[in-house]
């Protein structure tokens, strides 16, 4: 409770609120929105879904990306990105956008799945664009050794540069970064190879097969999150920095306090 | 040994089987001289002074797990496919050097223990030769007659940082060759000849398959053994010169008070060498260092980000980092300042300078005498202010070398970094001098005070009329001495400028800036008390 009457003087406490509020609005207009009788998938489905979608974007996009996505000063267009994209943005808390930065940070998702899929319904209904993946294309194939093996390579050729070998993340020019890879549900980290975020390359079908990036969200998944650190603790995983640092405090720290201590016994009658 | 010794002052020696022994080495190594004469050494006993032995057990500790990863690792870059029991890397073709450091790791009982206890051990050996060079720094230590010793031991660091490289590049993992890369990088930097050069470190384009065999032989042979040998007479240098002391009562230029080798100072000795051992195991059984399993085998084409060297290649890897990118063009040749300057010159004039600073400053101050006696860092300034400049520079190349850390961790802009370090590596050295150079003098004017005055002890009177003054208690003689026994050099002063004939003096060369050095280490000093304030303090109204 005490939080958060701390945080309701954030100054984006106003936008937080009001962004929930238009998330009710959305979720009881579905409520109480007459009950469609049950209808076969397909055409009929994605119509309302993009009707649906369109309002929500109406209400929570179109100040910064136009009323028809085609994008504005404060917003890239968003013709042709897809439902991926989408999914990828929404979910992940990415959009709506809060605040200009150098970089769209993660942070607490604001719609539902099914509030993303009418968005991205309605983003794809403007010019055709990379799909949601589907659950088969991402899931993970649990004891594939060979998969996790062409992963990591694929990995370290494409991504670690910027995410880390561990996928721990790391530093772009002008405060720009790539985040941790640690957390990221498999189905985005998909999404984000599909649509390539803000300073990412996107790395479409054409340049790296679905295979090829099944077996890297595999190797994420499987490997960079999942595996212990066989020499004990990781220190982060950050690589010889941390590792300097540690040395530096604990190691020395220690042999110069065993020398200090050493020294100071000293038996008295002898020193003079 | 001991038996030996200690007979001889009880009485006749039992015919046992240990005197026979020793006495058989007697007779043909002519140990009981040697014994007596050594053995009654003695040693000061200063915290700072075990600095260096850090630096030797850790030494020890690196050429035995050293020695046992020879057994297994081969320095080949054969390409292989791996198949040992680290999954993730099954099938992956790789170099027998990486595939061998990762049977190490895995598949070899206790390989992961030693490999880690090697590097960790590497890592503190290395620190602890920093700060074993900055306590003789600070000291003085390295004053007549031991410069040359101090030579050696720079030595020693340089090819500890060489060795620790080459032993950073053996296992051919993805750090290891984005290191060796920007080493190529900085031998083709080299005016005229770099391009030569490289060719002949690494027998041809880079990677080629010559370099890792090459690294081993340097790293395991060459340099080692060149550091065992410096190392001995490194150490032989400080018995014969004996080790230095802090001022203090009955402490001279011409005697050394401490314990003596046997049994009290070896004693200590081996039981720190066992709290050496035990902390490098610890590290080395439970905190993991370079996971090289995680990095993957080198490929040319792959990077990492985070890819950083072990720490104390750190300041070259930020010197780099903050360059700005400079290039000119001559003659259809390029000179890269980008790469010459932070990888050469800069660590190269900070180096020449700590190889250089004994006879620097011997020069400056003129002082040809030997010195047993340490100075306490704050009674030389300008030394101490010079020192803390070279660590405050030191330190921000150092920073720079992980910008990119930095700045994913306290969400900072790389660039704004890299130009606050631009701007500080000029700047804060002369902070640092300005502000350790105040503080040693402030802590002068402590000790004078104290002189003076005495010990502030806390207890608060209440006079008769009312004044609340705090107790002052004299300091014992000891004590006043230790704060007072310091030398205070005065500056040196050009001579006439015609001799007595009228002539014009002709002056040394260098002459001029010799006396405006002097001048500039010993004009500003705090006036050591002299024996009559001290008197007409004590003796008449005490406190104020
Ligand atoms: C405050 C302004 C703002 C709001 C509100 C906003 N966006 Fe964005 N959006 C941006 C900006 C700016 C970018 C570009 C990010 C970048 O590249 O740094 C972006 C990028 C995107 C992208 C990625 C485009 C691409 O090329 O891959 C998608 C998809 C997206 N937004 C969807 C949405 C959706 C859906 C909403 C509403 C829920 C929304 N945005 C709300 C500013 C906004
Ligand atoms: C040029 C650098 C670069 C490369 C190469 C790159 N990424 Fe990224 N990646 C980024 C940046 C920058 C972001 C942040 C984008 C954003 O916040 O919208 C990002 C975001 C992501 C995210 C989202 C993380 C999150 O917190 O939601 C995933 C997942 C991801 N990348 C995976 C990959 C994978 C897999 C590869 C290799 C196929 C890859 N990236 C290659 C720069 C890169
Ligand atoms: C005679 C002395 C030495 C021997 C025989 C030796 C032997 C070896 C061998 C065989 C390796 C490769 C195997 C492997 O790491 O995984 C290695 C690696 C290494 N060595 Fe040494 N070494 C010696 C001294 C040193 C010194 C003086 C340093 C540093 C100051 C050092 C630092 C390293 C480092 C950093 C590695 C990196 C590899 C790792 O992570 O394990 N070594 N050494």
């Amino acid at each position: 409770m005490k939080k958060l009457s701390a945080r309701r003087r954030h100054p984006l406490a106003a936008l937080v609120v009001l962004l929930f509020a238009l998330a009710a609005t959305g979720g009881l207009y579905a409520a109480f929105a007459p009950a469609k009788p049950a209808q076969a998938e397909g055409a009929a489905t994605a119509l309302s879904d993009i009707e649906e979608g369109k309002k929500l974007y109406l209400s929570g996009c179109s100040s910064c990306h136009g009323l028809n996505g085609q994008g504005s000063s404060d917003g890239p267009s968003l013709v042709g990105v897809g439902a991926a994209a989408v999914d990828f943005q929404v979910m992940t808390g990415r959009m709506p956008m809060q605040q200009q930065g150098p970089q769209a940070p993660r942070k607490p998702v604001v719609f539902t799945q099914e509030q993303s899929d009418q968005l991205g319904a309605f983003i794809a209904s403007l010019g055709a664009g990379p799909a949601v993946p589907r659950e088969e294309d991402y899931a993970l194939e649990e004891g594939n050794n060979a998969m996790i093996a062409e992963g990591g390579e694929l990995f370290r050729t494409n991504c670690s540069q910027c995410h880390n070998f561990a996928g721990e993340g790391g530093a772009l020019p002008d405060g720009k970064f790539a985040p941790s890879l640690v957390d990221v549900d498999p189905k985005h980290i998909y999404e984000a190879m599909l649509t390539g975020p803000q300073n990412m390359p996107s790395f479409p079908d054409t340049i790296m097969p679905p295979e090829q990036k099944k077996a890297i969200v595999t190797y994420i998944t499987g490997v960079t999150k999942d595996e212990p650190n066989p020499g004990g603790l990781g220190l982060g995983r950050l690589g010889p920095v941390s590792e300097g640092l540690f040395v530096w405090i604990f190691g020395l720290g220690f042999l110069i306090a065993a020398a200090i201590w050493i020294a100071a016994r000293t038996p008295k009658a002898r020193t003079k | 040994m001991s038996n030996a010794h200690s007979n001889k002052a009880t009485g006749p020696i039992p015919d046992n089987a240990a005197t026979k022994t020793a006495d058989y080495f007697d007779e043909r190594l002519g140990i009981y001289g040697a014994a007596k004469k050594n053995l009654r050494k003695v040693f000061p006993d200063h915290w700072s002074f075990m600095l260096g032995e850090v630096a030797l057990y850790s030494f020890i500790i690196i050429l035995l797990t050293g020695v046992w990863l020879t057994l297994f690792f081969k320095p080949s870059m054969t390409e292989v496919v791996y198949d040992g029991s680290y999954v993730p890397l099954q099938g992956i073709h790789m170099s027998e050097a990486y595939a061998s450091t990762l049977d190490i790791s895995f598949d070899i009982r206790g390989g992961l223990a030693i490999r880690q206890i090697h590097h960790w051990a590497a890592l503190i050996f290395v620190s602890s030769l920093f700060v074993h060079m900055f306590r003789i720094f600070f000291t003085g230590a390295f004053r007549k007659p031991r410069e040359m010793n101090w030579l050696f031991g720079f030595l020693l660091l340089v090819l500890a940082m060489v060795n620790g490289f080459t032993g950073y590049s053996l296992p051919d993992d993805l750090l290891s060759g984005t290191g060796l890369r920007i080493a190529e990088g900085v031998v083709l930097a080299i005016p005229l000849v770099g391009t030569y050069l490289q060719f002949f470190l690494f027998g041809g384009e880079f990677p080629g398959t010559d370099i890792v065999p090459r690294l081993f032989t340097i790293h395991v042979l060459l340099v080692p053994a060149i550091m065992v040998g410096l190392l001995t007479v490194h150490l032989i240098l400080v018995f014969y010169h004996k080790h230095t002391q802090f001022p203090g009562a009955g402490r001279t230029e011409k005697n050394v008070v401490g314990l003596p080798l046997l049994p009290v100072y070896t004693a200590k000795a081996g039981g720190f060498f066992f709290i050496v051992f035990g902390i490098t195991a610890a590290l080395g059984g439970l905190v993991q260092i370079n996971p090289i399993w995680s990095y993957g085998p080198y490929h040319p084409g792959q990077i990492t980000a985070g890819s950083q060297p072990d720490w104390y290649i750190g300041f070259l890897e930020g010197s780099l980092r903050i360059m700005p990118n400079w290039e000119t063009n001559l003659w259809g040749h390029t000179i890269s300042w980008n790469v010459l300057i932070p990888s050469l010159v800069v660590p190269g004039v900070m180096f020449t300078f700590i190889a250089a600073y004994p006879w620097l400053e011997a020069w400056v101050t003129g002082d040809k005498r030997e010195h047993h006696l340490l100075d306490r860092p704050r009674n030389v300034p300008v030394r101490t202010g010079l020192g803390a400049a070279w660590i405050a520079m030191y330190l921000v190349l150092w920073i720079g070398g992980g910008n990119d850390i930095i700045a994913t961790h306290f969400h900072l802009s790389i660039n704004s970094i890299t130009w606050t370090m631009r701007v500080l590596f000029f700047v804060a050295p002369v902070l640092a001098f300005v502000v350790a150079r105040r503080i040693a003098m402030a802590l002068q004017r402590r000790d004078k005070d104290k002189v003076l005055h005495g010990r502030e002890t806390g207890i608060i009177k209440k006079l008769p009329h009312g004044e609340f003054i705090e107790v002052h208690e004299p300091l014992d003689a000891e004590r006043l001495h230790f704060l007072t026994s310091h030398e205070q050099p005065t500056p040196a002063a050009l001579p006439p400028a015609v001799d007595e004939n009228g002539v014009a003096r002709k002056l040394k060369p260098g002459e001029k800036l010799r006396v405006r050095l002097s001048r500039w280490y010993f004009d500003e000093k705090v006036e050591k008390p002299t024996a009559e304030e001290y008197k007409e303090i004590t003796s008449g109204h005490g406190h104020h």
